[in-house]
């Protein structure tokens, strides 16, 4: 049997992200807050975008958002995802302000532009990979 | 505005779109050999390099002994396709400032002759960068970034399928005019080239929706070289001096509450046309980077040549033709849809400008005065680079 290509994961040691990374495996979805303006701030790092202060808060996502684009994936170099097509990848507006991009497991033929969506977990052996569903 | 101190007097497009075993860094050389030539120039002229280590790494520090030359100016600035507009604009400060007289960008790539899948390969390197390592898992190509563009631009505006096919067709008829892309079309491998009809690009496959196979850019190889030298240099010149009359340079990069429908495109282009006090409704040549249909759509738009969600209107019927009356000649040496890309367009933007702007374009528009350079580099959904430059014959 020809072994099952795998999803590429990020890599480490990346020490922005690494937080974000280790509650996935929690299934906490996070991002950051400034605590000196208020500025959401996502992808994560180590100081405000807006005011150039280091303090930033780790917050929880509720895992709920609206889809703001998205596309249907149907030719692909890598294996992992060349068995995975058609699929989707789009961008999601979480209802607390940041907008990441990630895989949708929906229908192709039926996903809208504005659609509710919510994460749910791939695991693997360290991390999960959010995935969102639509609602 | 003042006089402009900087043209761009020596140009060559490698005339192949398959190397046949040139590495880049011959296709470099060549090209920039020829656009010496064609400015009437030698090596010892130039005094100013410029590279986007797209082929060598740290080439800033090597290239110059390939070459033979002893730079006084060195300019790395790499930010993919848009490379060449950025370093035309920095070449043209440079020359302003009086550090240089004689500026050199080469551009050279053999991505078709090593089946580079620019557009549907794995995006991102071995790296650990924290942007990659939120979307590395995603498995996102290139063409699916644009295609995210382009579905927001239809859901937002209504703009449809079919007007962004137009952008294919339109181009694809600049292609059959010139020669050079008519047979790099066939020796890439592309079967029955001819003309085509909106309905051909609907009908041929989605790559990554709403995109399909014929609104994506061509793989070639290929490469170009152009000169750009200071008002004394052109004085002695034979040929007609292609002036920058105006640059912008911008980055646009993913922000919570964004709209992606506009690019960077919105900063550097009102920041060229101001510096060169020009209206986009004057440009008579729009040379605007073709990754994707959606590309030149929102470029146009946000130029200022068409309203922020008009630029399907704008680009229908044809309109943006060679020999259409009323609105800009877009693209018109076939376009990196159908006549050349290698991986970064850009330098050819700046070739074909100056094509028109000396009367020499295979789809020449009679008395063209004034064109613009759009580049953009990287990915237009996420991360990209733009620069803005405007071209004119006086």
């Amino acid at each position: 049997m020809p072994e099952q290509p795998e999803r590429p994961l990020p890599l480490f040691p990346e020490p922005d992200t690494a937080p974000f990374w280790a509650a996935t495996a929690e299934h906490r979805l996070t991002y950051q807050v400034c605590r000196a303006c208020g500025q959401v701030v996502f992808h994560p790092r180590r100081h405000c975008t807006c005011c150039t202060s280091g303090d930033l808060e780790w917050r929880d996502s509720a895992g709920a958002g609206t889809v703001y684009t998205f596309t249907v994936i149907r030719q692909h170099g890598h294996p992992f995802f060349r068995a995975r097509i058609p699929y989707l990848v789009g961008l999601i507006d979480l209802d607390e302000g940041f907008r990441m991009l990630a895989e949708i497991a929906a229908d192709p033929e039926t996903l809208q532009v504005n659609q509710r969506v919510s994460v749910t977990w791939e695991d693997h052996a360290d991390l999960s990979v959010p995935i969102f569903e639509a609602q | 505005m003042a006089e402009p101190a900087a043209a761009i007097a020596g140009i060559h497009e490698f005339e192949k779109r398959v190397a046949g075993g040139l590495s880049p860094l011959q296709i470099k050389a060549e090209c920039a050999a020829r656009a010496l030539e064609d400015a009437r120039l030698t090596w010892a002229d130039v005094d100013a390099i410029y590279d986007a280590s797209e082929a060598g790494r740290i080439q800033g520090l090597t290239i110059a002994e390939y070459f033979g030359i002893t730079p006084r100016v060195v300019d790395t600035t790499a930010v993919g396709g848009s490379s060449y507009e950025f370093q035309a604009a920095h070449a043209a400060r440079d020359i302003a400032a009086g550090k240089a007289n004689v500026a050199l960008l080469t551009y050279g790539s053999t991505a078709h002759s090593e089946s580079r899948a620019i557009g549907t390969g794995a995006r991102f390197g071995s790296e650990a960068q924290p942007a990659a390592n939120m979307e590395r898992p995603y498995g996102l190509t290139l063409i699916g970034n644009y295609a995210m563009v382009a579905r927001r631009h239809m859901v937002q505006y209504g703009t449809t399928p079919e007007q962004l096919a137009e952008v294919s067709v339109t181009t694809r008829r600049h292609a059959m005019r010139n020669p050079q892309a008519v047979a790099g079309l066939a020796d890439i491998g592309i079967r029955n080239v001819r003309e085509i009809t909106v309905d051909d690009v609907l009908g041929s496959r989605l790559i990554a929706d709403p995109l399909h196979l014929l609104e994506c850019c061509i793989v070639s190889d290929g490469g170009g070289a152009v000169v750009i030298v200071s008002r004394a240099v052109a004085a002695g010149l034979r040929t007609r001096p292609a002036w920058i009359l105006g640059t912008g340079e911008a980055v646009g990069y993913p922000a919570s509450g964004a709209d992606i429908t506009t690019t960077a495109a919105a900063r550097s282009g009102p920041e060229a046309f101001g510096q060169a006090g020009i209206r986009p409704e004057e440009i008579d040549i729009a040379m605007i980077y073709d990754s994707f249909t959606i590309t030149v759509l929102a470029i146009l738009e946000d130029l200022g040549f068409a309203k922020k969600g008009e630029g399907g209107a704008f680009v229908a019927g044809g309109r943006l033709g060679f020999d259409q009356p009323g609105a800009p000649a877009l693209n018109t040496d076939g376009g990196g849809l159908s006549s050349n890309h290698p991986g970064m367009r850009g330098i050819f933007l700046l070739i074909e400008a100056t094509r028109q702007l000396r009367g020499e374009s295979t789809s020449q528009v009679p008395g063209a005065r004034l064109a613009v350079a759009h580049g953009n580099g990287g990915m237009l959904g996420t991360r990209h680079a733009a620069a803005t430059i405007v071209l004119g014959t006086e």
